[in-house]
């Protein structure tokens, strides 16, 4: 039951690893190429309407079928997935920035800022994200901007305390101490040596988070409080065709299906990452 | 340990203020225009002096923080005002509307644990047999799919497609609860037999499993009289800690589904800028999501001889 990985073993387990997270990052780089130039892929303008076709069952034509305006549903797939992609990939980077800023300052300084701070991280994170996150898109009005800052706002917390504990730790460690003797300045400090060796445990649990803050970012909009029509993006084409389900199912099942898909690749990344960098996770299994 | 039950009551106090200042705050940045919205939402150009009136009427003139304490204070005695859409209590619509909730939230937990639970012990028992790819790769699946997309495929198949299930049923009944209830296990179920996996394979690992092994114990007896008794808290708060996911879940799949909860109130208060209504719902769910935390960690405290001896938290 208990395996104990031995050396040669565990360099065979690495290299798999290797590969592993090469294929998936490539698989990454595609979807981000695909949401880069999608208006290159798309066979049709996304946003051309012709009644006259309306509903066409997936073909040659049209290979995902239209929607209930004659919109070709590849193309809007495709430039659909630019929103969500690049508005997921907003939302992270604004809340990992901002997350770790917040934590490395409440850890390097101890008092009334770290109190402070840490307590209203505490109230954010005492209530249950995505209902707090709706009531702020909802407050806010929707659109992008503002479902990407109602989430931030759920979200921030996490990282804050992940790269408070984790600057608390390298901050207490010898070669800051010989850092600091040999000269550096805090901000040195902080931008030579903490941030270089927190980033990977941050780094893992960000993308490890682009796959939910997909799906929360789609839901936002599937309930009408981010992306707004006719903007394509994959929440909102499907809330489109949510009444439309019984007769036009593929209007759903095309986004419905793209999100999962990337969400998949997201986190298989995530975990792969994960497992390349930390050893203690991947003997676990 | 009634020390440590009132010491954790006491912390309860500035994490329900802060919950009821940061809900009223955010609803009053928008507040005001809220009362043009009402009335252009009714189709009638109004003057500024009717919009002040009913400003003054609902006590938004005031300064912020009298506005603040007048709300917590209502809100104390069960009144947290009127709705401006329908005119009816707030709190009162939201605790009708409660039950239904509840019933959804507590059959999803216990279909979760119900299939969860035993696939997770499996999956960790069976370390990288094909039993455990299998149930890992579904759970990854599970892990990837938006909720919302799982209630229209679960509705797709079940109710258009093969029509076992009715597509819209009139009211709250146990066959309408299947639905929603399947959505949201799927991903929570996902979730737990990850986590439960995690927690048990840790377990499985430890010296006193290797001992009781080398002693002849049967594998069966370690798992279910050893590993799965000190996993169980571990297991159990984990759960705990995913009702706030839970919560944010029900208000879409209560949306897709028309299952009449506080989801589906506090989905439609939010497109009629219902602020009251918003408020009343974002509060009580933090403090449903405070309170099963508190709960949780004090079961923890008191089942757990370690943490309970030691004093200090694992």
């Amino acid at each position: 039951m208990t395996d104990h990985v031995t050396q040669r073993r565990q360099k065979v387990v690495r290299s798999h690893t290797g590969a592993r997270l090469i294929f998936f990052l490539i698989l990454a780089g595609c979807l981000l190429l695909a949401a880069l130039f999608a208006e290159h892929l798309c066979p049709y303008d996304p946003y051309a309407q012709d009644l006259s076709i309306a509903m066409q069952v997936p073909g040659p034509d049209h290979l995902l079928g239209t929607d209930r305006y004659g919109r070709d549903m590849l193309s809007r797939v495709l430039i659909g997935g630019r929103t969500s992609i690049f508005a997921t990939l907003i939302l992270v980077a604004v809340v990992t920035v901002t997350g770790t800023g917040i934590g490395v300052i409440s850890a390097w300084k101890p008092g009334p800022v770290d109190t402070v701070l840490m307590r209203i991280s505490d109230l954010f994170l005492a209530f249950p994200s995505l209902v707090f996150a709706l009531a702020v898109a909802g407050v806010l009005g929707g659109g992008v901007q503002n479902a990407i800052l109602a989430l931030a706002l759920v979200s921030w917390p996490k990282y804050a305390r992940l790269a408070r504990s984790q600057t608390l730790v390298q901050k207490s460690s010898t070669y800051i101490m010989a850092a600091r003797l040999s000269g550096s300045s805090d901000l040195q400090l902080v931008i030579r040596h903490i941030l270089p060796n927190i980033a990977g445990p941050v780094l893992v649990t960000a993308v490890l988070d682009i796959g939910t803050m997909m799906m929360e970012l789609a839901a936002l909009s599937f309930l009408g409080l981010g992306v707004k029509p006719p903007m394509a993006e994959w929440g909102s084409m499907m809330s489109d065709g949510r009444s439309l389900l019984q007769s036009v199912p593929w209007m759903i099942l095309a986004p419905g299906a793209a999100i999962f898909m990337t969400v998949m690749i997201f986190n298989l990344l995530g975990d792969t990452i994960r497992d390349y960098l930390d050893p203690k996770e991947r003997t676990k299994g | 340990m009634r020390n440590y039950v009132f010491k954790r009551l006491l912390q309860l106090i500035p994490i329900l203020l802060g919950i009821t200042f940061l809900s009223f705050a955010m609803m009053r940045l928008a507040g005001g225009d809220a009362i043009s919205y009402l009335y252009e939402s009714r189709g009638t150009a109004v003057a500024q002096e009717i919009i002040d009136a009913k400003k003054v009427e609902l006590g938004l003139d005031k300064p912020f923080i009298i506005q603040y304490l007048t709300w917590l204070a209502g809100m104390l005695r069960g009144d947290m005002g009127i709705s401006y859409v329908s005119n009816k209590d707030v709190f009162q619509t939201l605790t009708s509307k409660l039950p239904a909730t509840l019933l959804l939230t507590g059959s999803a937990i216990v279909w979760t644990l119900v299939i969860a639970l035993p696939l997770g012990i499996i999956s960790a028992v069976r370390h990288n047999r094909i039993v455990d790819y299998l149930i890992r790769f579904f759970s990854f699946m599970g892990n990837s799919m938006p909720n919302f997309f799982a209630a229209l495929l679960l509705m797709y198949v079940f109710s258009i497609r093969f029509k076992i299930l009715p597509v819209i049923t009139s009211g709250n009944t146990l066959v309408s609860l299947i639905l929603p209830t399947a959505t949201l296990v799927v991903s929570m179920a996902a979730k737990y037999t990850r986590q439960v996996r995690a927690v048990v394979l840790e377990e499985l690992n430890k010296d006193y499993v290797i001992g009781a092994r080398a002693r002849g114990v049967k594998g069966s007896v370690i798992v279910f009289k050893s590993v799965l008794r000190v996993s169980m808290l571990t297991i159990l708060t984990l759960l705990a800690l995913s009702i706030g996911s839970l919560l944010g879940g029900t208000a879409i799949v209560e949306n897709i589904f028309m299952w009449d909860g506080v989801g589906k109130l506090a989905v439609d208060a939010i497109s009629m800028r219902d602020y009251p209504m918003i408020q009343a719902y974002v509060v009580w769910m933090a403090i449903i999501y405070v309170l099963v935390n508190l709960v949780t960690d004090i079961l923890y405290h008191l089942l757990d001889p370690r943490v309970r001896l030691g004093g200090d938290r694992l």
